[in-house]
């Protein structure tokens, strides 16, 4: 199993604020890691800082080998990584089918039309819904069609970042079907979750994020069942 | 038949406002900003075109061809050099910025070209006689309102269509989230000053062949009322664009014609305030519903 993203002691801030403080972790290919902890832990920090919308003042971030941290946020995508971003972030003025099309933008030739239908096979109502204006979907939908944006760029490595927020019980077991369903059909997998037993119980690795700090880490099954963790995080 | 002419020049005149305010919209669209220099772009455009036929005795078409690349050019290097920098600015910083630049293009105009009024030769001449000689329509009027409708529809193609224009939509709703898509979400804005700029080319040319006269200010008060046009129509929004600029363009005809001269462009703002108490995001702005 080679590593694929490779977070070495990095350290952001946000002004005089020092949200992440030298967090080190990485993910190896095939798997879901999940990055859990309590709201304020920096959880989404770390993604913004993988993904160059934020920046790290010291350390060092590599994907697939290549250092990330001077490219531009932009030029990520194009290198495999792609970020399901908090809120979901869709383009709520443009249509389903045209919120796809951006998620392949800096794709040049490949089989995008190929890779549609996947994300359609994926997400069956997505294709109903192809012209309609993403702002009239429910909120499911609209994380459902933030998924397969991201995977219209055909990516190595899929960050999702909190994909069960605000979403009724029914549709959080949906989207972690999902979410199953890509791991098994190969995706590597960063999830970022404030449902902790719902990201330990698909996660093959995870870390415990604590105010900018990783406190612990351990397979999804240890951490499910370490009374530590089950007092902090799954109430109980 | 005078309402009818009357009627006439109004649509050429609002045909000019709504591609200048096509640029406004756009660029406030994209960018979030005013771009209070844009009147000033028009000017410039009608120098280059104006000394491109005068001195160099080129063609019309040919000057304004000159004039929408120098203005295209002219757009990129101020968003650059002026705007880019304040990206992360707050919205008043680049708002005097944009007042800062319009001075600066007004008075280097004022020293390389002086004060007094040229004479601006129409790109087109003539005019055609209908209803036996009764009503007269100049062809530079005919030659701006097809302009200003293919401006338009191109525009709006290529907005909805193209790929660059969808990444200016995306950028327009959020800016990381097209970052994250892959979309140089700079070189989308520097793209959007150039269309703007190039269209403030094209009205500069058509604004002095209708006035035919140019001067330093020339375009600091069709600036400010395609703004207003653009705001009538709801700003950010290219067939609003196109619609408040030619309402305006009628409403100031038929007042000059009918109740004032003088009171004309009282007339003009007290409909776009009249306007935006009754709907305040102008006539097709919509306040985007948001789903939480």
């Amino acid at each position: 199993m080679s590593t694929i993203l490779k977070v070495d002691n990095i350290n952001v801030y946000y002004g005089s604020i020092h949200a992440i403080k030298g967090i080190s972790f990485e993910v190896n290919e095939g798997e879901i890691v999940t990055l859990i902890g309590a709201n304020g832990a920096g959880k989404s920090t770390t993604l913004n800082t993988i993904s160059g919308l934020l920046h790290s003042k010291t350390g060092h971030i590599e994907f697939m080998g290549e250092p990330l941290n001077h490219v531009p946020s932009h030029k990520v995508v194009s290198k495999g990584l792609a970020l399901v971003p908090e809120g979901r972030r869709i383009f709520l003025q443009m249509s389903v089918q045209e919120n796809l099309d951006m998620g392949a933008f800096s794709r040049r030739g490949g089989n995008i039309d190929a890779d549609m239908e996947r994300v359609f096979e994926q997400f069956p109502r997505l294709k109903e819904r192809r012209k309609q204006v993403a702002g009239t979907l429910s909120g499911g939908e609209q994380q459902m069609l933030a998924m397969g944006r991201a995977l219209m760029s055909n990516p190595k490595l899929l960050m999702l970042d909190e994909p069960s927020m605000g979403l009724a019980p029914i549709l959080v077991e949906q989207i972690f079907d999902i979410i199953k369903n890509l791991h098994k059909a190969g995706t590597t997998i960063l999830l970022v979750e404030q449902n902790a037993q719902a990201a330990l119980s698909v996660a093959d690795r995870g870390y415990v994020l604590e105010t900018g700090k990783i406190v612990t880490t351990g397979t999804g099954a240890e951490l499910l069942a370490s009374p530590a963790i089950k007092k902090a995080y799954l109430g109980g | 038949m005078e309402f009818l002419s009357y009627l006439i020049s109004g649509i050429s005149l609002g045909s000019i406002y709504a591609i200048i305010a096509l640029g406004y919209t756009m660029v406030y669209g994209i960018a979030k900003m005013l771009n209070f220099a844009h009147g000033d772009i028009i000017m410039i455009g009608g120098y280059v075109s104006f000394c491109s036929m005068y001195y160099l005795n080129l063609p019309p078409i040919v000057a304004t061809l000159l004039a929408v690349i120098a203005c295209t050019v002219l757009g990129i290097v101020i968003e650059r050099l002026a705007y880019a920098p304040l990206r992360s600015a707050p919205s008043l910083a680049v708002l005097i910025t944009a007042i800062g630049v319009s001075y600066f293009l007004q008075n280097s105009a004022l020293l390389i070209w002086k004060a007094a009024a040229k004479t601006y030769p129409p790109v087109v001449a003539g005019a055609v006689q209908l209803f036996n000689g009764q009503l007269t329509i100049s062809y530079i009027s005919l030659l701006t309102i097809a302009a200003c409708i293919v401006i338009m529809l191109a525009l709006t193609t290529f907005v909805s269509k193209s790929k660059m224009g969808k990444a200016m939509r995306a950028c327009s709703e959020d800016k990381g989230a097209a970052q994250l898509m892959g979309i140089n979400v700079n070189s989308t804005i520097s793209a959007t000053f150039a269309i703007g700029s190039a269209l403030a080319a094209i009205a500069g040319v058509l604004l002095c062949s209708f006035n035919t006269s140019l001067m330093p200010t020339t375009g600091s008060m069709p600036g400010i009322k395609a703004f207003t046009a653009a705001v009538f129509g709801g700003i950010g929004s290219i067939p609003g664009a196109f619609l408040g600029g030619l309402l305006l363009g009628i409403i100031e005809a038929l007042a000059k014609a009918y109740i004032s001269t003088q009171l004309a462009n009282s007339i003009v703002f007290a409909v776009l305030i009249v306007v935006l108490l009754v709907k305040p995001a102008g006539l097709l702005g919509k306040i985007v519903p948001e789903k939480v």
